[in-house]
C-alpha cells in the first residue's frame, strides 16, 4: 500500500506544480497576442515594447509549463499502468489529439514567434502568437475532456474488463467539460490579468517606466475585472451542475453530513469526520439551497444519504472523500477570488478617480496579492480531484486499483525525491529570472522620462 | 488493412519523425560544449536548433500519446516496466527544455556554463536511453502472463542494450554534426565537419558491433525485410560518412537522415507483429492484437492522424524553410 500512497503524492506534487504555470500560459498568451495586434494596428512602438516585455515573462513561464507537462503525459503509464490499461481507449484518444491539434501548433509557431521578428511581416508575426494562444487554450479543452470522463463517464461500454469508447461525440460534448472548460480557461485569464496588475503595480510604486506600466495596469484592470466577473459566474453554474452530477463532491465541499431542506451554508466549521458531524458551525440559513438550486426551499443531499446510495449501488466500501480539506479548499478558493475582486474594484475606482498612484498602499496590496490566483487555482483543482475520491474514474475504477503493480516503493521514492528536488531548483531559477526581468523593466525605454539637460551640467550628473 | 497494422505503421512513422528530428537536435546538444569555444559560438550552436527543437520534441510526445491511444497495454507495460529509465529521461528532458530558455537570460558565465552543461547532459541521456529501450524491446524483457514487467532496472542493462544505447548516442551525434555543417559557417562549420569525421569512425565500429549482436541476441534477422533495412542503414551511414569527408554536406545529411529512418524501420519491422518481446515466454509478448485499443477508438484515431499528420508536416516544413539560412553571430535570440 506504500506504493499507492507514494504514487498519489507524486501525482499530486507533479500536477499541482504543472498547474502553477499552465493558467498563466493560457491567459498571458492571449494578452501578448492582443498587445502585438495593437502594435501592428496602431504602429505605436510602446506596444511593441509591451509585447516584448510581457512576452519574455511569458516564455519563461511557458518553458516551465512545457517541461512539467511532459511528466504529466508519461506518468499515467509509469505510476498508473492499470488505469492506462483500463482507460487507454478513452483517455489516450484526447491525449493524442491534444498533441496532434495543439502541441505541434503551439511549439512550432512559438519558435517562429521567438526567432521570427526580423524574418516575418508584422502581421504574420502577430498571427503566429495568436496561433500559440489559441492552440494553448485548445490543448486545455482536450485534457479537460479526458478529465471530464474521469469525473462523469459518457459514451462507453465495459468490455473484457476495460472501458471502451462507443461514442466520440458524446466524449467531447460531455456536459461536464462544458462546465469545467470555461471555469479553467477563465481562471487562466484572471491569473494572467492579476500577474500583469501586480508587476505593473511594482513599477508604479517605484515610479519607474510610469507611462509604460500605466498602460499595462489599465489593460490588466479591465482584463481582470471582466474575466473575474465571468469566472465567478462560471463557478456558480459549475457548482449547480456539480450538485446534480456529483452530489458527493458538493456535500463534501460543504461538509453537509445530513440531507437538509432548506440547506444552510457553513461559512466555517469544526469537522469531526470520525463521527460524521460538525460540532461547531457558523452558518447562513438556506444559503446552500439557494446556491445549489436558486431556491431556498429545495433539499440538498447530505453525505450520509449519498453514501448509503453508493453502498447500495457499488457494494460495501468507503465512498466519503476527505471532508475537512475539501471544505477548507473550497472556502480558500472562494475567499481568494473574492479578495481579488475587492482589490480590483478598489483599484479600479481609484483609477477612475485618478487617485491610484497617490495611494501606494493600494498598489502594494495588489503587488503582494500575486499569490492569490495561484492559491485559488490549486485549491480549486484539489476540490475537483479530491471530491472524486475514492474513484479514479467515477463509478468504474478506484484509485487503489489503478496503481502500477510492477513499480516498487523504492523506485517511487527515487522519482518522488528526484522530481521534487529538480522542481524546487527550477522554481528558484525561474523566480530569479522573472524578478530580474521585472526589475529591469522594458529594455529599450529609459526608467525615468528624460529631463532636459541644463546647460553646462556635468556629463556625470 | 487491419487498423492495428495501420497503427503499427503510424507508430513507426512517428518514431522515424522523432528520431530524425530530435536525433539531430540531441546531437547538437551533445556537441555544444565541444564545438562552441566561447559564449558567442555556443549561442550560434544553440540557435541552429532554437526555433525548431520544441516542435521536434512534440514528435516524441505524439508517439507517447499514440501509444496510449492505440496500444494502451504497450504504454502501460513499457512505461511502468522501464520506470527508472524513464524517470531519468524525464529529468533530462525537463532540464534540457528549461536550459534552452533560461541560459541566455543572464550574463553570468557560471549561470550560462551550468545550463550549457545541462543541455549536454539533457541531450546525451535521452539519446542513450532510447537506444537502450529500443534494443530491449526486441531482445525481450521479463514480461509475465498478465503483461506485467517482472524485472528490475538493472535487467534492462546488458552488453547488447548498452551497445544499442551507445550506438544510438553516436549516430545522433554524427547526425547532429552534419546538421551543424549545414547551419553554421566558417570555422564552426569546419569544426562540425571534423567532429563528424572523428565521431563517425567510432559510430561505424559500434554500429557493426550492434548489427553483430543483433544477429546473436535477437530474431530480427528472421525477417528478411528487417535484415535488409538494418544492413541498408549501415550502407547509408558509410555513404554519409563519405559525403561529409568529401564536404558534400547536403547529401551527407540526407544520407544520415535516411540512416536514422532505416534503423528505426529495421527495429520495428523486426518486432512486427510484436510490440514488446517477453523473454520468459514468447506467448506472453505484447502484440498489435493483444495490446490494441478497440476498433472504434482506432478508427477515430486513424481519421485524426491521417488528416492532421500531413498538415503538421506542411507547417513544420514551412518553419524550417523560413529559418533555412545559416546562423551567425548576428541576430542571436539565445
Amino acid at each position: 500500500m506504500e506504493e499507492l500512497l507514494l504514487s498519489r503524492w507524486q501525482f499530486g506534487i507533479t500536477t499541482i506544480y504543472h498547474f502553477l504555470f499552465v493558467p498563466l500560459t493560457l491567459g498571458l498568451s492571449l494578452i501578448v497576442a492582443i498587445l502585438e495586434t495593437t502594435y501592428v494596428r496602431t504602429g505605436n512602438e510602446m506596444y511593441k515594447q509591451q509585447t516584448k516585455f510581457w512576452g519574455k515573462l511569458f516564455l519563461i513561464n511557458f518553458a516551465m509549463g512545457v517541461v512539467t507537462g511532459i511528466v504529466q503525459e508519461f506518468h499515467f503509464g509509469m505510476n498508473w499502468s492499470e488505469y492506462a490499461r483500463f482507460m487507454g481507449d478513452i483517455f489516450g484518444a484526447p491525449l493524442a489529439l491534444e498533441a496532434l491539434t495543439a502541441f505541434y501548433l503551439e511549439s512550432v509557431f512559438l519558435g517562429l514567434w521567438i526567432f521570427g521578428w526580423d524574418r516575418l511581416s508584422k502581421r504574420l508575426h502577430a498571427a503566429s502568437i495568436w496561433v500559440v494562444a489559441l492552440a494553448t487554450n485548445l490543448s486545455a479543452f482536450w485534457i479537460l475532456t479526458a478529465n471530464s470522463f474521469m469525473q462523469s463517464p459518457v459514451g462507453y461500454i465495459i468490455n473484457n474488463g476495460r472501458a471502451e469508447m462507443t461514442d466520440f461525440v458524446a466524449l467531447i460534448t460531455n456536459p461536464y467539460v462544458f462546465n469545467q472548460f470555461p471555469h479553467t480557461v477563465l481562471s487562466g485569464l484572471v491569473t494572467a490579468g492579476f500577474f500583469v496588475l501586480s508587476i505593473s503595480a511594482f513599477h508604479l510604486i517605484r515610479k519607474t517606466h510610469v507611462d509604460f506600466f500605466r498602460a499595462s495596469f489599465k489593460l490588466g484592470l479591465i482584463w481582470t475585472a471582466v474575466s473575474l466577473f465571468l469566472l465567478m459566474g462560471s463557478g456558480h453554474t459549475q457548482t449547480q451542475f456539480i450538485a446534480k452530477a456529483q452530489p458527493m463532491k458538493l456535500a463534501a465541499a460543504e461538509a453537509l453530513w445530513e440531507t437538509a431542506s432548506p440547506a444552510p451554508f457553513a461559512v466555517a466549521a469544526i469537522i469531526d469526520e470520525q463521527n460524521k458531524t460538525n460540532p461547531v458551525e457558523l452558518k447562513i440559513p438556506a444559503m446552500l439551497s439557494i446556491l445549489a438550486n436558486n431556491n431556498p426551499n429545495t433539499p440538498v443531499k447530505g453525505i450520509k444519504d449519498i453514501e448509503k446510495e453508493y453502498i447500495a449501488k457499488y457494494g460495501p466500501g468507503n465512498y466519503v472523500p476527505a471532508v475537512t480539506p475539501m471544505f477548507w479548499s473550497f472556502r480558500i478558493m472562494v475567499a481568494a477570488g473574492s479578495a481579488m475582486m475587492v482589490l480590483v474594484l478598489v483599484a479600479g475606482f481609484l483609477w477612475w478617480r485618478g487617485q491610484l498612484e497617490a495611494k501606494p498602499w493600494v498598489l502594494k496590496a495588489v503587488l503582494w496579492s500575486l499569490p492569490l490566483p495561484y492559491i485559488a487555482n490549486s485549491t480549486g483543482w484539489f476540490v475537483t480531484e479530491g471530491g472524486r475520491q475514492p474513484w479514479i474514474v467515477f463509478g468504474l475504477q478506484k484509485v487503489g486499483e489503478a496503481v502500477s503493480p510492477s513499480v516498487g516503493a523504492i523506485s517511487i521514492w527515487i522519482s518522488l525525491i528526484g522530481f521534487t528536488l529538480v522542481y524546487a531548483l527550477l522554481a528558484i531559477a525561474a523566480v530569479y529570472l522573472v524578478q530580474k526581468l521585472v526589475w529591469q523593466g522594458p529594455v529599450d525605454t529609459p526608467a525615468k522620462a528624460n529631463k532636459p539637460v541644463a546647460k553646462g551640467a556635468s556629463l556625470w550628473s | 488493412m487491419e487498423l492495428s497494422i495501420l497503427w503499427f505503421i503510424l507508430l513507426t512513422v512517428l518514431f522515424i519523425g522523432f528520431f530524425f528530428l530530435e536525433g539531430f537536435d540531441y546531437g547538437v546538444g551533445i556537441l555544444l560544449p565541444f564545438l562552441g569555444k566561447n559564449d558567442t559560438e555556443r549561442r550560434v550552436v544553440i540557435n541552429t536548433i532554437g526555433p525548431v527543437w520544441d516542435g521536434n520534441e512534440v514528435w516524441m510526445i505524439t508517439a507517447g500519446g499514440a501509444m496510449f491511444a492505440a496500444f494502451p497495454h504497450l504504454y502501460a507495460t513499457l512505461f511502468s516496466g522501464f520506470y527508472l529509465a524513464l524517470f531519468l529521461m524525464l529529468m533530462a528532458l525537463i532540464v534540457r527544455g528549461v536550459a534552452f530558455e533560461f541560459r541566455s537570460k543572464d550574463e553570468n558565465p557560471a549561470w550560462r556554463g551550468t545550463w550549457d552543461w545541462l543541455i549536454f547532459v539533457g541531450s546525451a541521456i535521452p539519446a542513450l536511453l532510447w537506444g537502450v529501450a529500443v534494443t530491449n524491446l526486441i531482445q525481450g524483457v521479463p514480461i509475465n502472463a498478465k503483461m506485467q514487467y517482472v524485472g528490475t532496472f538493472f535487467d534492462l542493462l546488458s552488453p547488447y542494450t548498452l551497445v544499442g544505447g551507445i550506438a544510438f548516442l553516436l549516430v545522433f551525434t554524427f547526425h547532429g554534426a552534419l546538421y551543424l555543417t549545414l547551419k553554421t559557417e566558417g570555422e564552426l562549420m569546419e569544426r562540425a565537419r571534423s567532429a563528424a569525421v572523428k565521431v563517425g569512425v567510432l559510430t561505424a565500429v559500434f554500429c557493426l558491433v550492434l548489427v553483430g549482436l543483433t544477429y546473436t541476441h535477437t530474431d530480427l534477422f528472421a525477417s528478411t525485410g528487417a535484415g535488409i533495412a538494418l544492413w541498408g542503414a549501415v550502407a547509408l551511414f558509410v555513404g554519409s560518412y563519405g559525403c561529409v569527408y568529401g564536404r558534400q554536406y547536403g547529401f551527407g545529411f540526407i544520407l544520415s537522415s535516411l540512416t536514422v529512418a532505416l534503423t528505426t524501420i529495421a527495429f520495428f519491422w523486426g518486432l512486427f507483429p510484436r510490440l514488446m518481446v517477453s523473454s520468459i515466454n514468447p506467448a506472453w509478448s505484447l502484440t498489435i492484437t493483444n495490446a490494441a485499443s478497440s476498433s472504434y477508438t482506432l478508427s477515430i484515431m486513424t481519421m485524426a492522424a491521417l488528416a492532421l499528420v500531413p498538415l503538421v508536416l506542411v507547417y513544420q516544413g514551412w518553419v524550417y524553410w523560413i529559418f533555412r539560412k545559416r546562423v551567425n553571430a548576428k541576430n542571436l535570440e539565445y
